[in-house]
């Protein structure tokens, strides 16, 4: 037999244990969702339910991303599949002290504080401050169970829940998550600070159903901030959907620092209005494998976006971005800011997808991806992906995989300073741009001081 | 203060100093000339530690201490200091910030306390004078952006801050204009003193006009192939390095 035929008989028969094995997970996540509806006893008349049963019949019927598919060629997913996770119990919160809490809240900033442990809200943990008239914020069960009606229309208003498995499986357990919700012309001067705790219990899995909605005219900023009590393997599959009306302005920023036994698979789909403005921040350092999606659509004239990341990993941590930036209306402007600094044997994957759709002339749109790799085994895989159908377009983009400079090194050295130190004043001055845009000083100082310590070891 | 013995020194398993001994007193300016690739720099580099070259006979001694086992660091807080030929741009790195962190891990090294913002700054502002430095090029990332003489004014600026026992300037002249060349010499000049040595890396006698050296040493071809006073220096102006390539043949 040729070598070629033996290959294709080996792949054959492991593609197909794959489809074995993803039938069983998919079959577990089939039951947990009955024992989910079953649960939900008169909330099943309420209209958000249909979507919940359109997407679990979706669920059914697509198979979870494979390495054959170009969108997660370099992320395997099947150690994820590989286990049968479950809800935590509700009760987790009131066994969370204050003091367990006090080291993710920034001290001193001053922001509304929601808090969700291992996906359910906590009243008892969450502290409002006063809010103007026009704006609601919280959790989306509680904000659902006055009147879900006008709600759950904006639930999945242009996310496919069919888009991938993790997707899918995200709406049909829809139930909770961030909501804020502001009417015309309504601004929020403090922050929102969403607190997504696990308390690593083994084998749980939170699906936080995130909502955004800023009407026209009107001003948030928001923080979406992931973290884990203590080690445990657990999997956050979380979606986030915005909404920036004519001339919002919406500043959402990320914190994904989980565990590093745990997963986590994120999908943000963001729509930006006539005039409207989004800036997306993420930072991340946590979760054995961590993929985000991000998408956003420039859907009104005159609208801006702007993703600023980045993401630091070590050990065998695989961090993968997928973006897809859609020019969808004229005179818009995108731009895209992403860093990863790469130690041990880890991996980062960067794909960012521009599309300018016919019609989007004056479009102007830029994208640049940085790697530093600290040690010869971590690898990036990063690819630009541009598709212009539109003639009058400014489009550029750029990515770079390097190592620290040799020449920056033995000039600080030459210095008097330190390897070490002067290993992490580099690393700190390549990151420095990514976290200087995020505007919340507290934030940006706490993970100034993150990144110093992760990277300060031996000193 | 330094002497160095028989030193031959290799990049990439190319030798490209092939036996040089030198000896520099307290007090002394030494400067040291010669054709493109003859070493100059090489020599320069290898006594501040660059890892890319390899010293593979001959000794280095800093008072007495043996400087080429010491880290590039070590040698920094040791007292010696390389201006850089090309000073390297570090964005995101603050000029100040950079100042000062270099100078506490030469305190902290000696065992003295570290020095406060505050009094830094004031210091600073009395260091800034000697190379007519303006005060915005502190608030900027190092080197970054600044022109070519804005970034030799800044490496005499760090050799001010950080009193130097040792100075070793690869080819701080390169490149500048003459009202730049003149405010890099005095502030050089400024900071000789009975107790520091100055080595002067060179191409060009010009810079010699302004920074009178005690000694003027020929490097061809890895060695020294000549040593006089700061005549030496004009003769070879006059003569051209041509002259001191044929002696040398000559004598071989």
């Amino acid at each position: 037999m040729p070598s070629s035929s033996i290959r294709a008989s080996i792949f054959n028969a492991e593609s197909q244990k794959i489809m074995a094995e993803n039938t069983e997970i998919r079959n577990w996540y089939l039951n947990l969702y009955k024992d989910f509806e079953n649960r939900l006893n008169g909330e099943k008349s309420r209209p958000v339910h249909k979507l919940r049963k359109a997407a679990i019949e979706k669920f059914a019927e697509i198979d979870f991303p494979n390495l054959h598919q170009e969108d997660w060629r370099f992320t395997d997913v099947s150690p994820i599949l590989g286990h049968t996770f479950a809800y935590a119990s509700k009760n987790a919160a009131g066994t969370i002290s204050a003091g367990q809490l006090s080291p993710f809240l920034f001290e001193g900033m001053k922001s509304h504080r929601i808090v969700f442990v291992n996906g359910f809200y906590s009243r008892e943990l969450s502290k409002k401050l006063p809010l103007p008239k026009g704006a609601e914020i919280g959790s989306l069960a509680e904000a659902m169970k006055e009147d879900d009606e006008p709600i759950s229309e904006l639930i999945a208003r242009r996310l496919d829940p069919g888009t991938d498995a993790f997707t899918a499986l995200n709406t049909a357990f829809t139930l909770d998550g961030a909501y804020i919700n502001l009417r015309d012309g309504t601004a929020l001067e403090d922050p929102v600070h969403f607190i997504f705790i696990s308390t690593g219990d083994e084998k749980s899995i939170a699906q936080p159903r995130n909502l955004i909605v800023a009407g026209k005219n009107s001003q948030v900023r928001f923080i979406e901030h992931y973290i884990a009590l203590q080690q445990g393997i657990y999997f956050t599959n979380s979606v986030t959907e915005i909404e920036a009306g004519a001339n919002a302005s919406v500043d959402g920023l990320k914190i994904q620092s989980e565990n590093s036994e745990s997963y986590h698979v994120s999908t943000t789909s963001a729509f930006v209005g006539n005039d409207a403005n989004y800036e997306s921040h993420a930072v991340s350092n946590g979760a054995k494998i961590y993929r985000q999606n991000i998408n956003v659509t420039l859907g009104g004239e005159g609208g801006n976006t702007s993703l600023e990341g980045l993401y630091l990993t070590a050990g065998e941590q695989l961090s993968d971005t997928h973006s897809m930036i859609d020019h969808a209306a004229p005179n818009c402007t995108s731009g895209e800011h992403y860093k990863g600094i790469l130690d041990d044997k880890s991996r980062a994957v960067f794909n960012g997808k521009i599309l300018v759709r016919q019609g989007a002339q004056k479009t102007n749109s830029y994208q640049e991806n940085r790697n530093i790799l600290l040690s010869n085994e971590a690898k990036v895989d990063t690819k630009p992906q541009l598709e212009i159908f539109a003639d009058d377009v400014k489009c550029s983009h750029g990515a770079t995989v390097g190592q620290l400079s040799r020449e920056s090194m033995f000039y600080l050295r030459s210095r008097g300073i330190g390897e070490e130190h002067a290993k992490l004043i580099l690393i700190y001055a390549f990151a420095s741009d990514v976290l200087r845009s995020i505007k919340q000083d507290k934030v940006r100082e706490e993970l100034e001081h993150v990144l110093s310590t992760r990277f300060l070891k031996g000193i | 203060m330094l002497e160095i013995r028989n030193l031959h020194a290799s990049v990439e398993e190319k030798e490209i100093l092939k036996g040089i001994s030198l000896k520099v007193n307290a007090g002394e300016v030494h400067a040291i000339m010669g054709p493109n690739g003859s070493g100059k720099s090489t020599l320069a580099n290898v006594l501040a530690g660059r890892p890319e070259y390899r010293v593979t006979v001959g000794e280095a001694k800093f008072e007495g201490k043996d400087l080429l086992a010491m880290l590039p660091e070590v040698r920094a807080r040791e007292g010696v200091f390389l201006a850089f030929q090309y000073p390297v741009e570090l964005p995101g790195v603050n000029n100040t910030t950079f100042l000062r962190t270099a100078l506490n891990e030469a305190r902290k090294y000696k065992n003295q306390p570290e020095i406060s913002a505050g009094a830094f700054l004031s210091m600073l502002k009395k260091k800034m004078q000697v190379v007519e430095m303006p005060d915005t090029l502190l608030s900027r990332a190092v080197n970054e952006g600044f022109s070519g003489g804005e970034k030799k004014r800044n490496e005499i600026l760090q050799m001010a801050v950080l009193e130097p026992k040792l100075a070793i300037l690869d080819e701080t002249d390169s490149g500048l204009d003459i009202d730049a060349l003149r405010i890099v010499a005095n502030g050089v000049n400024k900071l000789r003193a009975k107790d520091n040595a100055i080595i002067v890396v060179t191409h060009y006698q010009r810079l010699l006009n302004y920074i009178v050296p005690d000694f003027v040493h020929v490097l061809y071809n890895g060695r020294i192939v000549k040593s006089g006073d700061k005549e030496l220096a004009l003769e070879l102006e006059d003569k051209g390095y041509d002259w001191v390539k044929d002696e040398t043949v000559t004598a071989q």
